[in-house]
């Protein structure tokens, strides 16, 4: 009888740590189990709602640097240079950035918009704000991001970020922006 | 927005008119050296009514100031008249040609105007007071409010008769403007005078083109959300649009042929492509890595010249339509857009960027010679010619940092403010010699 008692004992025991371990960031749900335990597991319960709280800021953790990421890929435009439709090394290195992101989020589908600056003719700059668009889209999708993703508009200089007509401005303005469809 | 019903009934009664030979008073090639001396003084009221007093003044006038706009002529100031037939008598037998020689006057416009039923009835004639002879009589008669337009019929006549051509009084001037808060397009007379909006969707409309026949127009808006290109009939309010992937944009009319070039991007890169008016590829007409854009054609359509990046910047090029062949037109300065063909003859109008400032420039086809026509005076862009070849329609920033849209001779003199509406006035787009209205 007191071998089936400690038996009994042992198998609650370990049923009841293998709970707490499954159960997931539910710190209600832990407490509660483990107000209902003897002194024997009321360590291990102790030790499990320690781990769920590290859980927890973790995933906090993650979610913000997702958030993040993502803001990034909206917020963050590549650059171009008067006249030009050619990727510089900075820009290439967002494009890295964007092409992982892109990787990371594979049901994510973009519309990457070309602009130039006010000087220059309309029509002109319609067709560079095109070219833009397109240098980097074709960077993307030479780093592996499906090409049906990923859809280009020209703007021309119809929307400037910076209404102002002085160099700091217009170089702003030289951009392709990233737009989540 | 004018039905036949309401148009002038001209009546051609012309009174004595000894027509004779062409005057050749005015080459084409340099008008502006020797501008006519005119003289037109007030008309006479044939009743003496009060309608009819306004009419004569409202009508000697608006004369006046459309003979004036063209440039070609010099209106000599009626405080120097030494005679006025608005008292005296409108007819040969009534006038003393001296006294229009001694103010400097070479030809003469006298009106007789009667108005009764809301109906206004006009004589006008146009004397050489060195021949002393009357060289064009017409009457005219319509409702009171299409005056205007009986005037402007009578100045087709005299710039006919004097110069061998139409003249612009029946064009048409499109633009974009942004004062409702989103670039539309709209189109004004060619003085300026009526503007008419002509897109309303709140979204951006840009490049307006007129067909030879001034009855379609050619645009691109963003209404369905990209630069797709519009092509309505301006009267019957139909049309197609070309929408295809990529940009569809700077369009321009093959002159006397309803078809279009057109700057399309679907297949890649961007490439000048042939349309009909009904908005079908008809074929692919340039072929090279970079931008090719802006196309306007020689008058007899036979040649295209365009905007080209491929000498490694924006230049333009002209291309032979027959057989493809193309050469490069401009080799100054490293920025050369925004070409326009002159209607009658082997001059093109651009916009060159020297010194980080736009100017107007014309180049002889023929020799590359250019010349800048603008200077010292804001960013001068989107060069368009009159139907006649005499004058430039441009857009400027002289006045206030703001784009305006301007008219200057295309000897680059006497530029003035076409028009001034709330926002900015850019891209002007002058019509054939007729065009059609809203």
């Amino acid at each position: 009888m007191e071998k089936k008692r400690l038996f009994v004992m042992f198998v609650m025991l370990f049923a009841i740590c293998g709970l707490v371990f499954t159960v997931s960031c539910a710190k209600q749900s832990v407490k509660s189990e483990a107000a209902e335990l003897e002194t024997e597991s009321s360590m291990a319960a102790d030790e499990a709602s320690q781990m769920t709280a590290e859980e927890l800021a973790e995933a906090e953790a993650i979610a913000a640097e997702k958030a993040a990421a993502r803001e990034a890929f909206v917020n963050e435009n590549i650059h171009f240079d008067f006249d030009k439709s050619t990727l510089t090394p900075a820009a290439r290195e967002i494009l890295r950035a964007k092409a992982m992101w892109l990787r990371d989020n594979a049901d994510t589908a973009v519309v990457i918009e070309g602009h130039c600056d006010e000087r220059g003719t309309t029509e002109y700059n319609l067709a560079l704000g095109d070219r833009r668009a397109k240098a980097a889209k074709d960077f993307l999708v030479d780093m592996g991001i499906s090409a049906s993703r990923l859809s280009t508009i020209s703007y021309g200089e119809e929307r400037p970020l910076d209404p102002a007509s002085n160099e700091t401005a217009w170089a702003k303005n030289r951009r392709a922006q990233f737009v989540l469809r | 927005m004018v039905k036949r019903s309401l148009l002038v009934v001209a009546l051609m009664v012309c009174l004595p008119a000894t027509l004779f030979a062409q005057y050749d008073y005015v080459r084409i090639s340099n008008p502006f050296l020797h501008k006519i001396p005119i003289a037109v003084p007030l008309f006479k009221p044939i009743s003496g009514t009060e309608p009819e007093a306004m009419a004569a003044q409202s009508g000697a006038d608006l004369l006046a100031a459309t003979l004036e706009f063209t440039r070609y002529f010099n209106l000599i100031n009626r405080a120097a008249f030494l005679e006025r037939p608005d008292r005296t008598g409108v007819t040969l037998a009534d006038i003393h040609c001296k006294n229009w020689r001694d103010i400097g006057a070479e030809f003469l416009i006298t009106g007789g105007v009667t108005v009764a039923g809301g109906m206004v009835e006009m004589e006008l004639r146009l004397f050489d007071v060195f021949k002393e002879r009357m060289v064009l009589g017409k009457k005219y008669k319509g409702k009171s409010e299409d005056q205007r337009k009986m005037i402007h019929r009578f100045c087709v006549e005299v710039m006919e008769q004097l110069t061998g051509t139409p003249g612009i009084f029946e064009s048409k001037i499109a633009f974009v403007s942004t004062g409702d808060g989103s670039k539309e397009i709209y189109a004004c007379e060619f003085d300026g005078y009526n503007p008419q909006r002509i897109t309303r969707n709140n979204s951006i409309n840009l490049s307006p083109a007129w067909s030879s026949d001034g009855q379609w127009l050619a645009y691109t808006s963003y209404r369905k959300g990209g630069p797709d290109l519009y092509i309505t009939n301006l009267t019957e309010n139909r049309g197609t649009v070309f929408s295809k992937e990529g940009i569809n944009i700077s369009p321009s009319w093959v002159p006397g042929q309803f078809m279009l070039a057109a700057t399309l991007s679907f297949e890649g890169d961007q490439e000048i492509y042939l349309l009909t008016g009904s908005g079908t590829v008809v074929r692919r007409l340039t072929r090279s890595w970079g931008i090719d854009v802006s196309p306007t054609f020689s008058p007899d359509g036979k040649r295209m010249a365009f905007v080209s990046g491929r000498a490694g910047s924006p230049q333009i090029f002209v291309m032979d339509m027959g057989s493809g062949r193309t050469q490069r037109l401009t080799f100054e300065g490293g920025y050369n857009t925004n070409p326009s063909w002159n209607p009658v003859n082997e001059t093109i109008v651009y916009c060159a960027m020297t010194g980080g400032v736009f100017n107007i420039h014309v180049i002889d086809v023929k020799t590359g010679a250019s010349v800048a026509l603008t200077a010292d005076q804001g960013d001068n862009e989107s060069p368009s010619w009159s139907p006649d070849g005499s004058l430039i329609a441009f857009s400027s920033t002289r006045e206030a940092g703001v784009p305006r849209i301007y008219v200057m001779t295309a000897a680059g003199t006497d530029p003035r403010r076409l028009l001034i509406l709330p926002g900015e006035q850019t891209g002007p787009k002058w019509s054939p010699a007729v065009a059609a209205g809203r």
